[in-house]
């Protein structure tokens, strides 16, 4: 296979292939965690503000109030702010990227200048290197991590370098790593519902479920 | 002992559920709740990170649930939960966990820590590997009534007592009284001057309240060992008593597992809603002083700080009623540092303080309070919690710390005028 034949590849069925098992694990494994359902909780509740599921959803996106946690945990919070808003900027705002998807579902949106989407790609992956680091040094990330920890990052950094890598025109012909950069997202979306970064989607729901039942007993969680 | 393991697993089965598997997939490793955690922050080992106390749990998660686990467990790859894995994880799941809350509220994923832990007890007791100390507490509570193994007559004499001291009868199954007033042992045995307070704070008040002979004791150990069928047999008592007695509230005593668990988990536990209300003390309190029926002369002019109990306040959401209370009776009253909502835990909730076996760890993790009050240093401690009442005097104790330590109740008591009828 030459490199035409390969991006032929991996832009058709390698394409397709990819986005079933991304839409079908999606949906199963939305079923298989939410299907369990949960008892109803008979004791008399108490209103508060701000106690909710709802209210929670979009609280914990910031740190919690008061208690100093990002100073606590500087790395998890900045780097995870900047990798995790950077990763929306370079898949969403660039202008390539609109192109494909607006030839797959029919939506369009304005994108970002492509050299500010270059400086965001190195950022996050700068970003994203440091966090790294710090799974490695500190005691309680490294004690908690095991292979899922250090692969999920691999595949989540791949899409990244090599997209970045195809745009500037380093190490391999275009052809060729746009092949590799397409490539490496098939396989982040293969992984990503069975594999911790299907955070992603459980996360709504596990704020949500915490915020309602303290927001049964009126404390804003 | 494989019976037990059997046992205990299919418990772990039962009591997964979609919140438990949400919070199981959104977890990312981030290690943030073992900040939160004073266990963790006190003595820096990353076994006591919230999440990883729950390992068991998420095994059984993991090979019963997901298509993946399943696989995995079919040809050999994941490992069932073993009993030896169980009872090493006691240690984690009991001694170093007081059910505080405080990883719950962190977590950036939104993951209720402490709702697991809550549920992985019910599999650990019911494999066997809960602490002696709790079990021995529940076992009491069941066959005695209570955890400290008071029983009627006992309460009966400190009825007597407070009586002759106080001038004030002390009403015994009155029926059609409003409040039904609940003790918890700690308080029979080591403070029983709230039973004395609550006399003076009711006439103040001019309102009906009694005990009951049948349901007097409000802890429910069975709720923090993880056991719904003895917590269920203690709530039912209470269930029972003030149904029998027609009262409309029932009132939960200085102590915050007792509030948790019948204020929040009994009606769960017994699988119908209450047909009273269930109030915490310094909820009737602070509703009387609102009402003008509470009225205090005089003030406290030495220094004082408040210690909130984490079931009251962060897992109970009573966080104001305290503070004005407070502000009744006490012109010096300073806040610690992190007070309120984010409060650190004493380290002796969620049965914690019934376990010998974790004394050690218990007194560490007590240098988060110590630094707390080393902040403001004050002459005395209100609390409202005789649970965490005994373990801070422990504690301060232990570090040659000299402040004594009140309960909020009798504190406000005190300073009822004595012809306040
Ligand atoms: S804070 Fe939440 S996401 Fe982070 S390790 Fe703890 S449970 Fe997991
Ligand atoms: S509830 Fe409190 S003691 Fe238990 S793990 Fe969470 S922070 Fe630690």
């Amino acid at each position: 296979m030459n490199e035409m034949q390969f991006l032929t590849w991996v832009r058709g069925p390698g394409l397709d292939i990819a986005v079933s098992i991304f839409l079908l694990g999606v949906i199963w494994r939305l079923l298989e965690i939410y299907s369990l359902g949960r008892k109803k909780d008979l004791a008399a509740p108490r209103q508060a503000a701000g106690a909710s599921g709802f209210h929670t959803v979009f609280r914990r996106s910031m740190p919690p109030a008061g208690m100093g946690m990002v100073k606590k945990s500087p790395v998890s919070y900045i780097g995870g702010y900047i990798f995790h808003i950077g990763l929306f900027f370079v898949v969403f705002l660039f202008a390539p990227h609109i192109k494909l998807i607006n030839s797959l579902i029919g939506v369009s949106w304005p994108g970002l200048p492509s050299q500010f989407i270059d400086l965001m790609a190195v950022v996050t992956m700068a970003a994203m290197v440091v966090v790294l680091a710090d799974r490695i040094n500190r005691p309680v990330k490294r004690y908690l991590s095991n292979f899922e920890d250090y692969f999920t990052w691999g595949v989540t950094f791949l899409p990244v370098l090599t997209g970045w890598m195809a745009v500037q025109h380093l190490l391999l012909p275009y052809t060729t790593m746009l092949a590799l950069h397409i490539l490496s997202v098939e396989i982040l979306l293969v992984v990503l519902p069975f594999t911790k970064l299907f955070h992603a989607f459980t996360l709504w729901g596990s704020r949500w479920y915490n915020g309602q039942v303290n927001g049964h007993k009126g404390v804003a969680v | 002992m494989s019976a037990t393991l059997e046992k205990g697993v299919r418990v772990l089965k039962e009591v997964i559920d979609a919140p438990i598997a949400s919070y199981f997939n959104s977890c990312v490793h981030c290690g943030i709740c073992a900040e939160a955690c004073l266990f963790y922050t006190e003595t820096g080992d990353p076994k006591y990170t919230p999440i990883h106390k729950l390992e068991p749990l998420r095994r059984v998660y993991e090979q019963e649930y997901t298509l993946l686990g399943r696989l995995a467990k079919m040809v050999g790859l994941s490992k069932p939960v073993t009993d030896a894995e169980l009872a090493e994880w006691q240690e984690l799941v009991y001694n170093s966990c007081t059910l505080c809350g405080r990883c719950s509220v962190v977590c950036p994923v939104g993951n209720d820590i402490v709702y697991m832990v809550l549920k992985l007890r019910e599999g650990m007791s019911a494999s066997g590997n809960a602490p002696e100390g709790i079990k021995g507490a529940v076992n009491r509570t069941v066959t005695i009534g209570s955890p400290m193994g008071v029983k009627l007559p006992a309460v009966k004499a400190q009825m007597k007592h407070v009586e002759e001291d106080y001038g004030i009868p002390i009403p015994l199954d009155v029926e059609g009284a409003e409040y039904m007033v609940m003790l918890s042992s700690m308080e029979i045995i080591n403070f029983p001057e709230y039973l004395g307070a609550i006399a003076k704070i009711m006439r103040q008040a001019g309102k009906t309240w009694t005990l009951c002979s049948t349901a007097f004791e409000a802890t429910n150990a069975g709720y923090q060992i993880g056991n719904s069928d003895l917590a269920r047999v203690i709530v039912s008592r209470i269930v029972e008593g003030a149904e029998k007695l027609k009262v409309k509230t029932v009132i939960s005593p200085e102590c915050g597992h007792a509030y948790s668990a019948l204020r929040w988990n009994g009606a769960n536990v017994v699988g119908r809603p209450f047909t009273f209300q269930v109030k915490h003390i310094v909820e009737v309190l602070d509703e009387f002083r609102a009402q003008g029926l509470l009225k205090t002369e005089g003030f406290e002019t030495d220094r004082l700080t408040f210690h909130d109990p984490c079931q009251l306040a962060r897992r109970g959401g009573v966080i104001q009623p305290q503070r004005n209370l407070m502000n009744m009776v006490a012109k010096n009253f300073v806040e610690m540092p992190d007070a309120g909502f984010i409060n650190w835990c004493c380290g002796g909730g969620g049965g914690a303080s019934a376990i010998e076996e974790g004394e050690e760890l218990r007194l560490e993790a007590f240098k988060k309070k110590k630094s707390q009050l080393d902040a403001v240093k004050p002459d005395r401690l209100v609390t409202a919690c005789a649970n965490c009442r005994i373990v801070l005097e422990e504690g301060l104790e232990h570090y040659q710390m000299d402040i004594p330590v009140v309960g909020l109740t009798e504190m406000i008591a005190e300073h009822i005028p004595e012809k306040g009828a």
